[in-house]
């Protein structure tokens, strides 16, 4: 194991070559640009053993991973914001493909107006393309999660995207521990891929299809989405195993124990709320924190049961739902939690927007006056 | 180089029980695709006819594996796959001969929503063989115009025949400095096999694209789809050529029409044929909409005189 300090953007380049894969292709957006960067000047200086395809957009660049993936190679990219929006059509396609792409989406808020800072519009408006959603709160947690989204992806063969926030994990530096490449390859050994091309047994993969069979396909796809929860799980146990690396289950719990107030909230603004818990409860509110590591699949049940009967929670949304009160996850967690009928309250209000600073001290205020404190 | 269509390979991609219309010309130019590239090769196709005929999953008539790809990324899914082979067989997780990497698109696929991702990787020179099939229409979703669509010719979205020349695609290609180039017509297989074997022969970048008179489109009996190829030819409508290295040389009819030793052929005739003209044949000033489209064909084949010897 060896420490380094870099920013989020090499940080996501190191992971994917740490995860050996065969092929990028990227298209630099900012936040995410030094990541293409990083990862092509690493191809040039041979430092990893893959090809990266500089294409001319990002609807370009996740079908190029599509095809790549049904070559059979272990596939990766990253982008933010309109590059996101602009694959949304590709999105739908690798995931009804079942190809284990892994992407990295550097959090940022959507034009119109412009912005380039983070808020979390972009990946949240994808929950329904049928990949998978990580979050994370640091720069080692990027790192781990990316190692730990391919073995999932090829476990359940379902695309995954590992966010992170724009700026704010994106160009900050930290200390990351790079577990040593025997271990890494040891918790993520290569797999021959479900289908590739094969011209000894032509087949053709996902052509037209009729009712008869549609419907099994996105069935299945739908079904696999909610049993790589345990699989996440397992992926999280193994690599603290091997690497005593760890930053939850689905969840990251954070004084909850014996809390009857929650704050719930993913991605850079929920690390930054443990700051925020410390301080409330030196003034006496038993508050925990649910940081939200994985948003699709929605784990339900491991949120549920973390909660007591009388429990109030407080969403914090870095997103709109528009046409409909509260933020997205406010809405899928009164959904979660809706057949429980029992005294569980949820508060909600949306902040950082468009890359608004949330420090400890102005989310503690919220969280109080929420509260009615 | 294949003489008569009696030289070409007896393989067959496409198989019995296709969907694809009686006398679909991207049908016969797949099968003769299948005999220049053998059965080492996968295939992209976007959305058009060529997948609406292919068959319903678990079914497929096309005897290649092909990956079926959104419309708009023909380009950089072709790219992706080259990419992908050159990775794993330089890492020794393939092996044997790398299969042909082609591409099995439409007009629409190509000159409209696919250009940028065209342009991308003829651009980086990437290592397959683009091939378009020209049916100068969006065949699949009912015939409406397209880029590729001639001045003068209804579809549904031009009942009253389109305003607008039709771009230049090849010559767009060509301007990528590629390796290989060319044009075809199903009128002259053994002039497209032999371009399809040399594209396959040829590293970087090939753009071919073959002329497909659809005859549900175009309106016109079947049993015509290779009369109007030919006459395409003769009347200048569509040019044979092939260039490589930017070289260019004219083909066939299109050789002896651009020495000069050869007169058109009336264009009257190949627009009499075809119910997509209709309107011209029925126009006051049907003369002079021929001679217009007429002149646009003898300024076409000045500039290529040119540009050939360029
Ligand atoms: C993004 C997108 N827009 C529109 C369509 C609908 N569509 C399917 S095939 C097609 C036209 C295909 O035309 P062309 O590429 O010329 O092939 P042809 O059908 O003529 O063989 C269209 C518009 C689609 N599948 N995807
Ligand atoms: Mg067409």
């Amino acid at each position: 194991m060896k420490t380094i300090l870099d920013t989020g953007c090499h940080i996501v380049a190191q992971a994917a070559k740490s995860a050996k894969v065969d092929f990028v292709s990227a298209y630099p957006i900012t936040p995410q640009t030094s990541v293409v960067e990083e990862i092509a000047s690493m191809v040039q200086r041979g430092e990893i053993d893959c090809r990266f395809l500089p294409v001319e957009g990002e609807h370009s660049a996740m079908a190029a991973c599509v095809a790549a993936a049904a070559t059979g190679a272990r596939t990766f990219t990253a982008t933010s914001s309109q590059g996101l929006l602009y694959m949304h059509e590709v999105l739908h396609m690798a995931s009804g493909c079942r190809f284990p792409i892994v992407m990295a989406n550097v959090n940022r808020g959507v034009f119109a107006p412009w912005t380039i800072w983070v808020d979390h519009q972009d990946s949240l408006s994808q929950r329904d393309t049928g990949w998978l959603q990580y979050y994370c709160a640091s720069l080692q947690e990027v790192f781990d999660t990316i190692i730990q989204a391919y073995k999932v992806a090829e476990q359940i063969k379902i695309p995954i995207m590992v966010n992170l926030d724009g700026f704010v994990l994106s160009h900050c530096v930290m200390a990351v521990q790079i577990p040593d490449q025997e271990i890494i390859d040891r918790f993520l050994p290569t797999v021959e891929p479900a289908w590739r091309f094969d011209p000894q047994n032509p087949t053709s993969y996902v052509s037209v299809t009729g009712p008869d069979l549609y419907e099994g396909f996105r069935t299945s796809l739908h079904q696999d989405q909610l049993k790589a929860l345990d699989l996440m799980v397992q992926a999280a146990r193994e690599y603290q195993e091997l690497t005593g690396l760890y930053h939850g289950d689905l969840l990251d719990l954070y004084r909850c124990d014996d809390a009857n107030t929650f704050v719930f909230a993913m991605g850079s603004m929920a690390e930054e709320l443990k700051l925020s818990v410390d301080i409330l409860r030196e003034e006496g509110i038993k508050i925990g924190l649910i940081r939200l590591r994985v948003f699709r699949p929605f784990p339900k049940e491991a949120i549920s049961k973390v909660l007591p009967e009388d429990a109030t929670v407080v969403v914090l949304d870095r997103n709109f739902a528009f046409g409909h009160e509260g933020g997205i996850l406010f809405s899928e967690l009164k959904d979660a939690l809706f057949t429980r009928r029992d005294n569980v309250r949820l508060l909600n209000q949306i902040m950082g927007i468009g890359g608004i600073d949330l420090t400890y001290q102005y989310m503690a205020e919220q969280v109080k006056n929420l509260l009615g404190l | 180089m294949a003489t008569s269509i009696k030289d070409l390979p007896r393989d067959e991609v496409v198989m019995k029980g296709h969907g694809a219309c009686a006398g679909c010309p991207s049908t016969l130019a797949l099968r003769i695709a299948g005999k220049a590239f053998g059965p080492n090769a996968v295939c992209v196709m976007t959305p058009s006819c060529t997948v609406a005929s292919l068959g319903l999953i678990p079914k497929a008539a096309y005897d290649y594996p092909i990956l079926n790809v959104c419309f708009a990324t023909a380009g950089s899914s072709a790219s992706g796959i080259v990419y992908a082979y050159e990775s794993l067989y330089k890492k020794g997780k393939l092996t044997g001969e790398m299969p042909t990497v082609f591409t099995w698109i439409g007009d629409g696929g190509t000159y409209d929503i696919g250009l940028q991702a065209i342009s991308a990787a003829a651009e980086r020179n990437d290592n397959y063989i683009f091939i378009c099939y020209n049916n100068e229409a969006y065949s699949n979703t009912g015939v409406q115009r397209s880029g590729a669509t001639p001045k003068f010719a209804a579809t549904t979205t031009t009942p009253q025949g389109k305003m607008e020349d039709k771009k230049n695609m090849p010559l767009l290609m060509l301007d990528h400095q590629i390796p290989y180039l060319a044009t075809a017509s199903l009128a002259y297989p053994t002039d497209f096999y032999d371009k399809l074997v040399k594209a396959k022969n040829t590293r970087g970048f090939k753009y071919i694209e073959v002329f497909a008179p659809c005859c549900t489109g175009w309106k016109f009996p079947s049993s015509d789809m290779i009369r109007i190829s030919r006459m395409a030819v003769t009347s200048g409508a569509w040019l044979l050529y092939e260039a490589e290295n930017g070289k260019i040389k004219f083909n066939g009819p299109t050789a002896k029409i651009m020495e000069g030793k050869v007169e058109l052929s009336p264009l009257e005739d190949y627009f009499s044929c075809q119910g997509r003209f209709a309107s011209i044949n029925r126009a006051a000033n049907k003369e002079e909409i021929i001679a217009e489209a007429k002149n646009k064909i003898l300024a076409d084949i000045e500039f290529m005189k040119k540009r050939a010897a360029f």
